[in-house]
């Protein structure tokens, strides 16, 4: 561990990264403390205040240095509460993904038979399927809310789960640690679960760290048309959405800083994943 | 190779099977048709003759062979909110993504394959690695932001070109397209580059990599003592070979640019058939999502198809080697 951390901060930006991504979810967390208004309470929000450059002082009596959006939120407070939701969105549904991508792709490899082309045959044929208009269909059919956005997601995306599991149990089947504690007389399933199992974790790592990145782009552009969560609670999709039409008049902070947030985030995280990715390709190591 | 395609085709048309399936059940048997079709307030008569009208009284493999039924004769059902056929509504549309697909895809292939071939013949230079990092800004961007900054720094802020919409369009064989007049190529410009963006970033990565494989190889070593120039080598050798990964990857990315002109098409108020599947999403017009999907679906499973023929035709050892 001490040695994988070594390595890691050979490469700044990495760190930097790094030092980002857990700046924000600190600040996700802490956002009520941090933040001069809960814009999800609308005896909070006065529309005397809406649509103000960064910097005015509202009826609050504090400065706006991001600026307001239509409903007079501040959007520096909105911002940190829409990265809760796109954090939360992200992080449950790239769990669940990982959990079932994880099953699937693993029992694909043990299982042979019947079972192994059929799994994977679903996978391969999703994975040339785009996710977004996966996603899309189901937020459509299954309607707004949290659990249908997560189960959308979770179906755009296990996928790639499954396949770097299948493709990680299959090359670490054929090791002789496996074929020993196969040897011994512990059931089958320890064997998968105790051997095989954390052994195909650090490729799954890395896919997971860029799934989350990618959930959070997906739930931000579902959002964006109109079709993640309900408006009342607007995560950063929707509030960029929101000053989408403001835009053309001049207004751009209300669309442009939480787009900046969005970026930020994602880029950051997909700069850790990359990282990862290097130290755990043994076919990179010096 | 005619075993091979026969092969491939029955694989498509079962792969076709399942999807319609998939969409039959995901569209129609979730939830009630029903309350989308009549209105709240009808009576229970109105209601009932309603469903057997539809056939919604049936049980549910009956109403997928029905549904299967009219699929096979093009009929993909009328749409609830504009009441004209979804086939007529979806294909008047196509033209228009058609076209920004191209496009895009054309844009991302002219301009990141030059990028990528660059970054692959000189890995250490300064330009190449901006060249990769902007490479992968253009992966994890999300499409949506990228459109509203180019909206925001052409159209609002410089006010070169136009924010939306697509503007003029000249008719050929009854079907209007942008690109044919100066002012249609304004108004194609910024979608599609946005919608290129992606691409372009794995054109560049995929030939990058690709050219550092090749220039290691025997193939430029021999050019090279053949006495041809850097240039031919690049030309006539280097993409020659790595000409057929990118082969496939544009072809199945042509469906997945069809796919993402969702996002696009909704930014730019683009007349295509992704703005028109968001829009049936908001009034909940069943009949045009399934008519989409089932094309979509369509479309990938022929693109996968060329893409897999076309890479027999390119690559003479897996002609031979189904032959024998």
């Amino acid at each position: 561990m001490a040695g994988f951390w070594r390595e890691y901060r050979e490469n700044w930006v990495a760190v930097i990264a790094l030092a980002v991504v857990s700046l924000v979810v600190a600040a996700a967390l802490a956002a009520p403390l941090i933040t001069p208004q809960d814009p999800y309470d609308l005896a909070n929000l006065n529309l005397m205040d809406a649509r103000r450059p960064p910097g005015f002082v509202g009826s609050g009596g504090y400065a706006h240095w991001l600026g307001t959006d239509a409903q007079g939120r501040d959007l520096y407070s909105a911002i940190l509460y829409g990265l809760r939701i796109s954090l939360q969105m992200g992080i449950a549904a790239g769990a669940v993904a990982l959990a079932i991508g994880a099953a699937l792709g693993i029992l694909a490899a043990n299982a042979g038979g019947k079972i192994e082309p059929a799994i994977m045959r679903v996978v391969d044929l999703q994975l040339s399927f785009p996710a977004i208009l996966l996603a899309l269909v189901l937020v459509a059919v299954l309607g707004q809310g949290r659990v249908p956005l997560i189960i959308a997601l979770v179906t755009a995306q296990y996928a790639y789960f499954a396949r770097t599991a299948y493709g990680a149990a299959t090359a670490e089947r054929q090791k002789d640690y496996v074929e020993a504690a196969r040897a011994t007389p512990l059931p089958g399933r320890r064997v998968v679960l105790r051997h095989l199992l954390p052994n195909c974790l650090p490729p799954l790592i890395v896919v997971g760290t860029v799934q989350v990145a990618n959930a959070i782009a997906l739930e931000a552009t579902l959002s964006f048309l109109g079709l993640g969560l309900p408006p009342t609670e607007p995560s950063l999709g929707m509030l960029i959405a929101n000053g989408f039409q403001y835009m053309m008049s001049g207004r751009t902070w209300i669309s442009v800083y939480p787009g900046i947030a969005l970026i930020i985030l994602i880029v950051a995280i997909n700069v850790v994943g990359d990282q990862l990715r290097d130290q755990f390709n043994p076919r990179l190591r010096r | 190779m005619l075993g091979y395609i026969i092969q491939r085709l029955i694989q498509a048309a079962f792969v076709m099977l399942a999807m319609s399936a998939l969409v039959f059940v995901g569209v129609y048997a979730i939830g009630n048709p029903i309350d989308v079709l009549i209105s709240p307030d009808a009576t229970q008569d109105i209601r009932e003759a309603a469903i057997r009208h539809y056939g919604l009284d049936l049980p549910l493999w009956q109403q997928y062979l029905a549904f299967l039924g009219r699929l096979l004769q093009g009929d993909l059902g009328r749409s609830f909110v504009l009441n004209i056929p979804v086939l007529e509504l979806v294909l008047s549309r196509l033209p228009a993504t058609l076209e920004l697909a191209l496009a895009a895809v054309l844009m991302g292939a002219f301009i990141g394959v030059p990028l990528g071939i660059y970054a692959g013949y000189r890995p250490e230079s300064p330009a190449s690695k901006a060249i990769m990092a902007a490479s992968v800004l253009g992966f994890s961007v999300p499409t949506f932001w990228v459109g509203l900054i180019l909206i925001l720094t052409f159209a609002v802020n410089l006010d070169w070109l136009p924010a939306g919409d697509r503007g003029p369009t000249v008719e050929v064989f009854g079907v209007g397209w942008s690109f044919l007049t100066r002012e249609g190529l304004a108004f194609l410009a910024l979608p599609a580059l946005n919608l290129s963006l992606f691409k372009l970033a794995m054109m560049v990565r995929l030939s990058r990599a690709g050219t550092r494989e090749v220039m290691l190889s025997d193939t430029v070593k021999f050019a090279r003592a053949a006495g041809l120039s850097e240039f031919t080598i690049l030309r006539r050798h280097v993409l020659r070979l790595i000409s057929i990964p990118l082969v496939t990857v544009f072809g199945l990315e042509f469906g997945s640019t069809l796919a993402f002109a969702v996002v696009t098409e909704t930014i730019f108020s683009w007349p295509g058939v992704g703005k028109l599947i968001i829009d049936s999403i908001t009034s909940l017009d069943r009949p045009v999502m399934v008519g989409y999907l089932v094309l979509v679906a369509f479309l990938f499973v022929t693109i996968n198809l060329v893409v897999d023929l076309s890479y027999a035709l390119l690559d003479p050892r897996l002609r031979r080697g189904r032959r024998a």
